[in-house]
């Protein structure tokens, strides 16, 4: 029977309620470890078609008579157009339509650089462009508001701050031994996944669209656009088989999907809307900026008596507050802790979701403070952290589903270890350091998410779901546990996904959550296919149901008897078992998190004020891993991208127009395999006992989190400057290397 | 009628000049494998070869390769470095894929045993934004195993 409860539900940190139904069959945990396919390396299934260039992204689909647009966008950051026309654009050569600011989510008051404000459809993109550039406009220039200090002064606010307080700060400083205030920043980063956003659509009629889009969730796409065009959901089937990467920035249709709808609606034919790289860099959203005023207090054997901080995102023009203040809250046990955070609404683009939203920035702030007050007392950064372990959610009092983060500092030991043979290989000119930071985060996932197994007369297995690989390799994950549940061997199961019309509801792909919310409906899925098999084949064989089981392809029954599976679906001839399943809810009253520490080495040049990592480990706790091969690569991807963050990437902005002066790869740098430092991954792997029927958790974001922190504090222990500023730019090191010149030495301020 | 080779096989260059290697091959010939990720010279993922070089096709105009042997990934796809890519696991997303495999076969075809330092760099003309590197660089030191 279907059992109605009501649970809770987290996406990226943010939590709401919500009814869901479960099925009344709750499936063991299977034992820990790895298994027959469940925790062994799996090439991506998908892997060969992606490699040869066979898979069909967005940007590859063609369809039969379509369309270009390209999008008129405003060159100022706060303006208003005087006058437009649009007389010679209708006119140039191969245009089918011309959109003015009358019709969203175009404008005539564009509030950052970038702003969509006219839009053209034509045979050839080059043809779309070469009419955008003949529309004219009258601009009127606005003074824009660009600083996230004065917008708090201000109260130019994207949304009320959101401060939280546990204890008393107050009390907590008046018992401190030693306490130590700070300010760090983080800049702007852009995504710049290497597909841009696109999107293809086409109206069947006047009450059906496909949209065909790079997306990270395609039953959000569908719910948004249905809800705009005031379409039953049901007349809108979004379609993303392949995708080329998003990290946070693809989680809604956005203009560019309303601007090819409108299109194709205005000439009935279908419309492709994809940005440029250089469109992409001004307005598909960033990782904002941040400003981080932050103290904390310790006892003298390095308790923590409080943690208070300040924290200013610039939100841009429009967003969410992101949970910088997050990591300060969840970390460590401390009783007094607040934390106040701002989001300032400014004449920029808007934020979007990037990688651990909040929480990269938030670490990069508290793991530095933590270990300029380790230097301040004296106590190992390390022991420091484990002195402060918390044991359960601070914040409401519950208790962790499973936290194996002192297992992660454990390990860390032999790497924390080489800090004297790393630096004694330091010379004149390049000194060299060891530097840790832990991370916290969400990533249990949650309901619903749905799937569909079918087993068909040839014995082979489908898993069906409208989830989406994003290039995690989530779907080979899937293929995985069904595979281990069914008996068969991986390369039987295939995975058909990406399409709302061919698939049950599945989780948005970001949150580190498609793991831990789709895996368990997989799992139930191919457990419901499997009933059926036993069931069938006691009839067949004449057994009693419960000494028969699925393995190696084959039904085993325990007397010795077997038969191949294909003995038994081939009865069916054309007949199918069909298995569904459904994700349960996250377990009651229990707070699920991921934890890890990252230990980095560094070389800095204190001449010039080259920074080059060397190594970084990451010990990752995110409960049962079903793919080793693919989870390396998750963790080795996430910390490039930190590296990225850490030294070298930066969107900059004329500070007097607002203009983005980093909208093309040679500007904005992203590092390259020359950039890449030995990574060394270890995840601890034991299944979260309390979490679904895999206990697995999310592992997309975790591994971002503590990189910019360990590679900071690397640098502080190779060097003794403090950097506190993000991306730490030759300038950044110079200026941090004479500031610690100036001061007197450590050991002589110290507690 | 000028003419180019591509994979081997001749095409009459019809294209209006001034159109892209990239834009040629991936909207007239509806060879979609060769990406384009930036289109200005920035990312390395529209790389095909020329006579056995690798380029950008996105600043390359078809008309300057006229008679010349263009290789793209489609022509690479029995190479053993592709399931190299595969089993190194040495791709994500895949979008930048198919110009690391036409980079990485070029340098290969040059030097058959790369060292670390050598892929590093003749690949970092090669962008990756999901960060899958150190598995580009095993995928492509073990392409004969
Ligand atoms: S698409 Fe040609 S270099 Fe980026
Ligand atoms: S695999 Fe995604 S960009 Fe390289």
């Amino acid at each position: 029977m279907a059992r109605l409860i009501r649970t809770e539900k987290e996406v990226e940190g943010r939590y709401t309620e919500q009814w869901i139904v479960v099925d009344e069959d709750v499936l063991e945990q299977w034992p820990a470890g790895p298994l027959e396919t469940v925790g062994r390396p799996v090439p991506r299934a998908d892997g060969g078609q992606r490699a040869r260039g066979e898979a069909r992204y967005t940007a590859d689909i063609k369809l039969p008579g379509m369309l270009h647009a390209a999008i008129l966008r405003s060159p100022h950051a706060k303006a208003r157009v005087r006058r437009i026309d649009t007389g010679r654009a209708r006119r140039a050569p191969g245009v089918r339509a011309v959109l003015g600011p009358e019709t969203g989510p175009l404008t005539d008051e564009p509030p950052y650089e970038g702003a969509p404000v006219a839009a053209v459809a034509a045979e050839t993109s080059e043809q779309a462009r070469t009419a955008v550039s003949l529309i004219e406009v009258e601009w009127e220039r606005l003074e824009p508001l660009l600083d996230p200090e004065e917008a708090v002064r201000r109260n130019e606010l994207i949304d009320e701050p959101n401060r939280e307080e546990r204890g008393e700060v107050e009390r907590g400083l008046a018992e401190s031994d030693a306490v130590v205030e700070a300010e760090y920043r983080t800049q702007t980063v852009l995504h710049n996944s290497m597909e841009t956003h696109q999107a293809i659509c086409e109206w069947d009629g006047d009450d059906r669209l496909t949209v065909y889009i790079s997306t990270q969730f395609i039953w959000g796409v569908r719910e948004e656009v249905a809800k705009r065009f005031g379409l039953p959901e049901d007349h809108v089937r979004v379609v993303c088989r392949f995708m080329g990467g998003g990290f946070g920035s693809k989680n809604g249709p956005g203009d560019y999907t309303y601007v090819a709808a409108e299109l194709a609606r205005a000439t009935g034919r279908p419309v492709k809307c994809a940005l440029t790289r250089r469109e992409e860099n001004l307005d598909s959203g960033n990782r904002n900026s941040t400003i981080q005023r932050l103290r904390v207090g310790a006892r003298s054997d390095g308790t923590l008596t409080f943690l208070d901080g300040e924290f200013v995102n610039a939100t841009g023009w429009d967003g969410w507050l992101a949970s910088t203040g997050g990591p300060m809250r969840l970390l460590y046990a401390c009783e007094n802790v607040r934390t106040v955070e701002y989001g300032a609404k400014l004449n920029t683009p808007p934020m979007a979701a990037f990688r651990a939203p909040g929480f990269v920035e938030g670490t990069f702030g508290l793991e530095c403070l933590l270990d300029e007050l380790a230097a301040k007392l004296e106590i190992d950064p390390l022991e420091l952290r484990r002195r402060n372990h918390s044991t359960h959610d601070a914040v409401d009092e519950r208790p962790f589903s499973s936290k194996q983060l002192l297992e992660c500092y454990r390990r860390a030991e032999p790497h924390w270890e080489r800090r004297d043979e790393v630096r004694a290989r330091s010379d004149a000119t390049w000194k060299r350091g060891v530097g840790l930071a832990s991370q916290v985060w969400y990533g249990g996932g949650g309901p619903p998410s749905y799937a569909w197994v079918r087993i068909g007369g040839d014995g082979r297995a489908a898993v069906i779901t409208g989830m989406q690989d994003i290039g995690t390799g989530s779907a080979t994950a899937m293929a995985q546990i069904a595979a281990e549940e069914l008996g068969l061997p991986v390369d039987r199961i295939e995975v058909a996904l990406g399409d709302s019309a061919r698939g049950p509801y599945a989780t948005i792909s970001a949150g580190s959550s498609t793991i831990p919310s789709m895996g368990p409906a997989v799992r139930a899925a191919a457990a419901d296919a499997a009933r059926q098999l036993i069931e069938i084949a006691a009839q067949r064989y004449d057994r009693e149901e419960r000494v028969l089981s699925l393995k190696n392809g084959q039904i085993v029954s325990s007397d010795g008897g077997s038969w191949p599976l294909e003995e038994i679906t081939g009865l069916l001839e054309s007949g199918q078992i069909l298995g569904k399943g459904s994700r349960g809810p996250n377990p009651t009253g229990m707070r699920v998190l991921t934890f890890g520490v990252q230990v980095a080495e560094v070389a800095v040049d204190v001449e010039t004020g080259e920074v080059v990592v060397e190594k970084i480990v990451a010990i990752h706790d995110v409960g049962r891993v079903i793919n080793p091969l693919g989870a390396s690569s998750q963790v080795e991807g996430g910390i490039i991208q930190g590296l990225g963050h850490t030294l070298s990437e930066e969107r900059l902005l004329d500070p007097s127009t607002g203009g983005n002066l980093t909208q093309t790869l040679d500007a904005y740098k992203i590092p390259t395999i020359a950039d890449v430092p030995e990574i060394v991954t270890d995840l601890v792997d034991v299944p979260d006992e309390h979490l679904t029927n895999l206990g697995s958790k999310g592992l997309g974001e975790p591994p971002i989190i503590p990189t910019a922190a360990a590679i900071a504090n690397a640098i502080r222990d190779a060097t003794g400057a403090d950097v506190r500023s993000l991306p730490i730019t030759r300038e950044e090191m110079l200026r941090a290397l004479r500031e610690a010149s100036r001061q007197p030495a450590r050991e002589e301020v110290g507690a | 009628m000028p003419e180019l080779s591509i994979n081997g096989e001749r095409h009459e260059l019809a294209a209006s000049v001034g159109t892209s290697l990239a834009h040629y091959l991936r909207e007239d010939l509806g060879l979609t494998g060769t990406k384009i990720a930036c289109n200005e010279g920035h990312c390395g993922a529209c790389t095909v070869q020329v006579d056995g070089v690798p380029i950008l096709s996105c600043i390359t105009l078809v008309h300057t390769v006229e008679d010349r042997e263009v290789t793209t990934i489609e022509g690479l796809r029995d190479h053993p470095m592709v399931n190299s890519f595969v089993r190194s696991d040495a791709l994500q997303c895949g979008f930048c894929t198919p110009g690391q495999i036409v980079s990485a076969t070029a340098l290969v075809a040059a030097i058959p045993r790369p060292s670390s330092e050598e892929i590093k760099h003749a690949m970092s003309g090669n962008l990756c934004r999901c960060g899958a590197y150190p598995k580009i660089e095993e995928a492509i030191s073990t392409w004969q195993d």
